[in-house]
């Protein structure tokens, strides 16, 4: 063991010394992470805002509702800029963007008509109108399910006090408190979100982790190739001539894959998080994904770096290695929701399970990362069994 | 301290190491001497324990010695033909690195660095980086790794290829010094004279075989009937030499720039057919020297090629 970590410590000397390193294992991952942050951050969820216009004509006691609960609650939270019109008219020019207000880029105008709640009151029909911008479709439609949402609220309460009153026409004197008694009682049935909003990564978030997984594969080869270098040099001979067990060469080289490979990820995290405002999710269960992701890549470029006969046949097939199981699973951009062969084919790569792992994490607990560690510890144990049938040849000529 | 008994080793159908066996004793400097490709370099590898033999024995000190024993490779040092060493480390770095790996503990590995720096004169470059240094530096170096652990037995795998003659006087005087100081030394080379000039003992290595062995002198005794005579002439030198080939004794035939050599079986007996041969051809003699046969040509006699083959 004391004879690897000489080697390993050696090794990480000379990776020290090539800042070739710095470039590979932080400054390219980071540099990419903050463009493609910057990049799709508009569209991330975390940062939707919408503007509506509000034209509230009728002012009475089934506007107020609308208006100062339902749309008043979510311009408190942030989620809605509200503005007031005092007219229908004026609410559909500022949709339309001709209006004196037009800088205020209003993505949907809800206009409450006079009488509205009269007509509701006493059973007559009632409509609620929404004008939609042709330009803002995802915030105008937001509006329209949010009106759909109260009128089907009202309808509800229309229809418990026209059902009571219709058995004994003599609770009709008591209509208003009917009605107060429907509204006020809980939905029987509810809808909760497990899904896409909870176990997803946020765009800087899945950029971030998605290049470090990239460049990680190309971190480690520092450590993998270098048996190849040994032998270019002519130190491997050397190696192989001192008194040291010949496993322990190749634990070294582990042990350096390992040792920059756990640098550069938890270097890239750190900085992602407070630099780009990345969330990676508990910190045991993202350490606990880095380490198998570490030793997955580990496995694979050892496998890979086998293969070739020389140190630049090395470099070539662990480039090229790189690359392709990046691209396939998932780093630059969401694979998974290119659906089909592309969606499924990502889980042959030890990247789609760290994102895979990372998604889970954001929506869940420790627990939920546990298929994807055991996958990136399978890849682990099969291509690191591979290569050390490979090597093994290497050591003994 | 070192014994071969009947190394083999073959590539494919190619037999690199054919039955080679030799010993050496401490405080001895034994040389393989042969042509590039005649099994130097696989059969020091096998006798370092660094590659697997197909049959035969190493025994260092008595004990087995495989590919897979850690204890005994402690005894050796290995000096690789071609330059092992880290470009990007420092020459005191380099050094540092391979002691720990031999287990040196950590104040005799300082002093030892030092005293290999001052053998190998890099003192003054300790600290600069290995990929800095000229041809003759990285040569003194690459020796000096194989000297730092104190070992027992130092096999130099042609250290002085590519080396300036400066830089290869100064490796050879230093091997010199190390056999004076009781270190068993093995070296290959195929330049006949740093073999006549190191070693005690030399075997004549061909095509896997050791072909001969002995000291400088046993070895001379196999062309102990013959004459190594050297001819300063001008003219015609290579119909001279035609000529030379035709006359009965005559066993070998060289030109070089300006002379010839002639291996001859008792030149007495036969310099008059041979200084007229040469007059016939148009050839003009300037000098005429004889010598008894060296090692070149106890290599030729035996293998029938030369040694720079």
């Amino acid at each position: 063991m004391r004879s690897a970590l000489t080697i390993a410590a050696k090794d990480l000397r000379q990776r020290v010394r090539d800042r070739s390193i710095y470039v590979i294992a932080l400054a390219a991952p980071l540099g990419l992470a903050a463009i493609f942050g910057f990049v799709f951050n508009p569209i991330s969820d975390a940062d939707f805002t919408a503007t509506f216009a509000v034209a509230n004509i009728d002012q009475g006691p089934l506007a107020s509702p609308l208006v100062d609960g339902v749309l008043g609650g979510l311009a408190e939270d942030g989620n809605v800029n509200l503005v007031h019109a005092a007219s229908a008219e004026e609410a559909t020019r500022l949709v339309e963007g001709d209006g004196e207000r037009a800088d205020q880029d209003v993505d949907a105008a809800v206009i409450i008509p006079a009488e509205f709640s009269a007509r509701v009151q006493t059973g007559r029909p009632a409509e609620l109108r929404v004008v939609q911008n042709a330009n803002s479709s995802l915030a105008s439609t937001l509006a329209l399910a949010i009106v759909e949402g109260y009128a089907r609220e009202l309808d509800y309460v229309q229809g418990a006090v026209t059902t009571l009153t219709a058995f004994d026409p003599a609770r009709l004197a008591d209509a208003a408190a009917i009605a107060g008694l429907a509204a006020s009682t809980p939905s029987p049935a509810s809808v909760r979100d497990v899904s896409a909003s909870t176990k997803q990564l946020d765009n800087t978030t899945f950029y971030g982790a998605g290049l470090a997984t990239f460049f990680l594969f190309f971190t480690v080869q520092f450590g993998v190739n270098s048996l190849l270098a040994e032998r270019h040099f002519g130190t491997l001979n050397r190696l192989l001539a001192a008194p040291v067990p010949r496993w322990s060469i190749i634990l070294g080289k582990a042990i350096t894959s390992f040792g920059l490979g756990l640098v550069s990820m938890l270097i890239l995290i750190v900085a992602t998080s407070f630099i780009l405002g990345a969330d990676w999710g508990n910190p045991a269960g993202v350490a606990l994904l880095v380490v198998a992701a570490t030793a997955s890549a580990i496995g694979v470029m050892a496998m890979v770096s086998a293969l070739a006969r020389t140190s630049e046949q090395g470099e070539v097939f662990s480039s090229i290695a790189a690359v392709g199981l990046g691209i396939i699973g998932g780093t630059f951009f969401p694979i998974n929701q290119a659906g089909g062969v592309l969606a499924s084919l990502r889980f042959v790569t030890p990247h789609a399970w760290f994102l895979q792992g990372l998604g889970d994490l954001a929506g869940g607990s420790i627990g939920d990362i546990l298929p994807a560690v055991a996958a990136l510890l399978a890849f682990t144990a099969a291509s690191s069994g591979i290569a050390l049938a490979l090597l093994r040849r290497r050591l003994n000529p | 301290m070192l014994e071969c008994r009947d190394l083999r080793k073959s590539f494919g159908e190619l037999a690199a190491v054919d039955g080679v066996s030799f010993h050496i004793a401490a405080g001895e400097t034994y040389g393989l001497l042969g042509p590039n490709g005649a099994g130097k370099t696989t059969s020091i590898s096998m006798a370092v324990g660094l590659m697997q033999r197909d049959g035969g024995q190493v025994l260092v000190d008595g004990e087995p010695l495989d590919p897979g024993t850690t204890r005994l490779k402690a005894k050796i040092g290995l000096v690789p033909q071609d330059l092992a060493l880290y470009p990007d480390l420092t020459a005191r770095e380099n050094l540092r690195f391979f002691g720990r790996l031999y287990d040196m503990p950590r104040a005799r590995l300082s002093r030892r660095v030092d005293e290999v720096l001052e053998i190998i004169g890099l003192s003054d470059r300790a600290n600069d980086r290995a990929d800095t240094f000229s041809g003759g530096m990285k040569r003194r170096l690459n020796i000096g790794i194989g000297l730092l652990h104190a070992p027992r037995l130092l096999v130099l795998d042609e250290p002085t290829v590519g080396v300036d003659p400066q830089s290869r006087n100064a490796i050879l005087e230093s091997i010199e010094q190390l056999g004076s100081e009781g270190l068993a030394v093995l070296y290959t080379t195929h330049y006949m004279e740093e073999a006549e000039r190191l070693c005690d003992r030399i075997g004549i290595i061909d095509r896997g075989q050791i072909k001969a062995e002995g000291t400088r002198r046993e070895l001379a005794q196999i062309l102990s009937q013959h004459d190594r005579v050297r001819l300063s002439a001008t003219g015609p030198l290579h119909e001279g030499a035609e000529a030379l080939r035709r006359i009965a004794g005559v066993q070998q035939v060289d030109v070089t720039d300006g002379a010839i050599d002639v291996l001859v079986e008792q030149a007495g007996n036969s310099l008059m057919a041979i200084l007229s041969a040469l007059e016939q051809s148009g050839v003009s003699i300037t000098g005429v020297e004889i010598d008894e046969p060296n090692l070149e040509a106890v290599f030729l006699h035996l293998t029938g090629r030369s040694l720079r083959d």
